[in-house]
């Protein structure tokens, strides 16, 4: 069972890291000068209404103690309150948190589906015109913030040629009963295909904004992995067989360059979390940035520890995905079970 | 290291990329001499020239209180530079040696440190800095502390991964036989081995730092106005698309050709050095 034990193993240590990132993030909430207390009231409160909150929120109490309660609480489904909406953290997230997923689930998909294709052309024509064509253009690409091409996208294509939206997930003329707040789903659910197909010309230049540098990463690191795959003597013999060009490059080229190239577009994902908020403060999607801004700008400090771990918590699921895919793919690894 | 700089200028790619690299630094140097407006660096206000397209003296336009956009770029550049200078002044430093403890050492301390490091590495960077910069007041200093604290766990991880291969080399073997202490081995033995890896990930960097700060900045949890900022000045922009185009396109396409500049160098610097892609 090396493939149980594999997961089990990788399982604990995501935990490890996620419970070093809530003690880190509670730790930076907690240092930082302030009192939460007295943010909370306002400056108008009474010294004992401050003191009184201070209490209850165990403010008094030392470091590690105070961190035993929020995780207990945490343990318990409750990240606190916000004091920016007023209402539990937890579901300002659960509202936010679907339309900023959707928007870097259909990115990652770009980054993927026109990533891997741009570096195997990439290293198949190398040295030529084409593959010094993709190399400038996938270094453009990683070359600007995503906040920079989401502007030229839209000056481009929403206001210069008006093909897609400006702004927004959705028309306003639509309404869509939520579900499962991810609008591509929903709308389908309401058997509403116009209503779909409006949604998708909303995603399609803001999600393509994010995915930018990350196709440019995918494109690179898989064009560098190939290239050095393509001098290992096993090509040499497959091609001295006459085994046609395209199933070497798929077989024998393509899937040991791909493992090295997983691991940093699980990376690559990460970092699409975080430009997520970039891309949705220009497109004015309803996303978790304008909350987690916010939150921040107002030092809301459960709701900023709240988005933070939520957002890790994200990647490391992610981060699980991908390495289970590379042990899938690279028998190597799922056998040794080795931690890198 | 004189081989490394005739071959950068003979690539046509990297000799563009020295070019804009050049102009741009020489340009943040010099600002004071360039510049049209020097003065527009600061709070001036000139509602005479407000919101003009790029028409000679503005070359890239003025902004929403007639500051010269051109100059603005200039001195936010300067800004921008600073700012890389400093951070990986200060991270790379740290992240090479806890990476070069952790892969050198093993057992325990690599375990703990390597664990840290994944802590750091969980939390994406830009909501990482943007935390860290909230909590604390968005300040040139805060946003360099919050910069760093990203910024070190990706040199650790690099380092860390060398160190490992490293050590099962013919050299440290010698080393250790020879009763070198663990210090001399990690930091004089295999360091060294490590710096064309490190100075490619450097060059790379200085770019990716100019772009996350400016990223802070877009948020408006960076350097606070009246300092000219590229980020900010592409927010405050945004608001007036299309029809004030110039306010967003050019401090924009200023931070993609200074960072390409930094990107084309160091593409090449990994193909002459022969560092591989991390």
């Amino acid at each position: 069972m090396p493939f149980v034990r594999l997961l089990a193993k990788r399982l604990g240590t995501s935990l490890i890291v996620l419970i070093g990132v809530s003690l880190l993030i509670f730790a930076i909430a907690r240092v930082i000068p302030g009192d939460p207390a007295r943010i909370a009231l306002g400056p108008n409160a009474t010294a004992d209404a401050v003191a009184a909150l201070r209490d209850k929120l165990h403010l008094n109490d030392p470091f590690l103690a105070q961190y035993g309660y929020f995780l207990a609480d945490l343990l318990r489904g409750n990240l606190g309150t916000s004091l920016y909406t007023n209402r539990p953290v937890v579901d300002d997230i659960a509202q936010f948190l679907p339309a900023t997923m959707e928007l870097v689930i259909v990115a990652g998909i770009m980054m993927v589906a026109l990533g891997l294709p741009l570096g195997i052309l990439s290293a198949r024509y190398r040295g030529t015109f084409i593959d010094h064509a993709i190399r400038l253009v996938t270094l453009l690409g990683v070359s600007a913030p995503s906040f920079v091409w989401a502007v030229i996208l839209m000056l481009l294509f929403a206001y210069f040629l008006p093909i897609f939206p400006i702004a927004g997930r959705l028309s306003d003329s639509l309404t869509i009963p939520p579900h499962t707040g991810f609008l591509l789903i929903d709308t389908l659910v309401a058997g509403n295909p116009g209503a779909f197909i409006d949604a998708v010309k909303h995603l399609i230049l803001p999600a393509f904004a994010l995915a930018l540098s990350g196709i440019g990463q995918a494109a690179r690191l898989v064009r560098s992995n190939m290239v050095e795959t393509y001098q290992k003597p096993y090509i040499e013999m497959a091609e001295a067989y006459g085994f046609p060009e395209k199933r070497i490059a798929r077989r024998y080229a393509f899937r040991p360059s791909l493992i090295p190239s997983l691991t940093i577009i699980g990376l690559d994902f990460a970092a699409m979390l975080g430009n997520a908020f970039l891309v949705e403060a220009v497109y004015a999607w309803p996303g978790l940035s304008r909350y987690g801004v916010a939150v921040i700008l107002r030092k809301d400090l459960n709701a900023i520890v709240g988005t933070v771990l939520i957002i890790s918590a994200v990647f490391l699921i992610v981060n699980l995905i991908v390495d289970l895919m590379v042990s899938i793919i690279n028998p190597r690894i799922r056998l040794s079970q080795r931690v890198s | 290291m004189k081989k490394t700089l005739v071959i950068l200028t003979r690539n046509p790619l990297s000799l563009i990329g020295l070019l804009l690299v050049a102009t741009v630094v020489l340009s943040a140097i010099f600002a004071d001499f360039i510049v049209p407006f020097p003065d527009h660096q600061g709070a001036v206000v000139d509602f005479v020239n407000f919101n003009k397209p790029p028409e000679w003296p503005y070359i890239f336009g003025t902004d929403l209180v007639g500051r010269d956009l051109f100059t603005r770029i200039i001195y936010a550049y300067r800004i921008s530079l600073a700012l890389g200078l400093v951070v990986l002044a200060i991270a790379v430093p740290i992240g090479v040696a806890i990476g070069l403890f952790a892969g050198y050492l093993g057992g325990w301390t690599e375990y703990v440190l390597m664990r840290v490091t994944d802590v750091f590495l969980s939390i994406p960077p830009l909501v990482l800095a943007m935390s860290v910069m909230g909590l604390l007041e968005p300040t040139l200093t805060n946003g360099m502390i919050a910069v760093t604290a990203m910024w070190w766990p990706w040199y650790t991880r690099l380092v860390y991964n060398l160190a490992r291969s490293e050590k099962e080399e013919g050299y440290v073997l010698a080393a250790e036989i020879i009763g070198a202490s663990r210090l001399h081995i990690m930091f004089r033995e295999i360091l060294p081995n490590c710096v064309p890896s490190i100075l490619t990930k450097m060059t790379l960097d200085f770019g990716f730092v100019i772009l996350i700060a400016s990223s802070l900045s877009f948020l408006g949890l960076g350097v606070q106005p009246p300092t000219p900022d590229l980020g900010s000045m592409v927010a405050e922009g945004a608001k007036y698309l299309p029809d004030s185009w110039w306010l967003t396109v050019f401090p924009g396409l200023a931070i993609l050709v200074a960072v390409f500049g930094f990107n084309l160098i160091g593409d090449a610097l990994r193909e002459i050095l022969g560092v591989e892609e991390q």
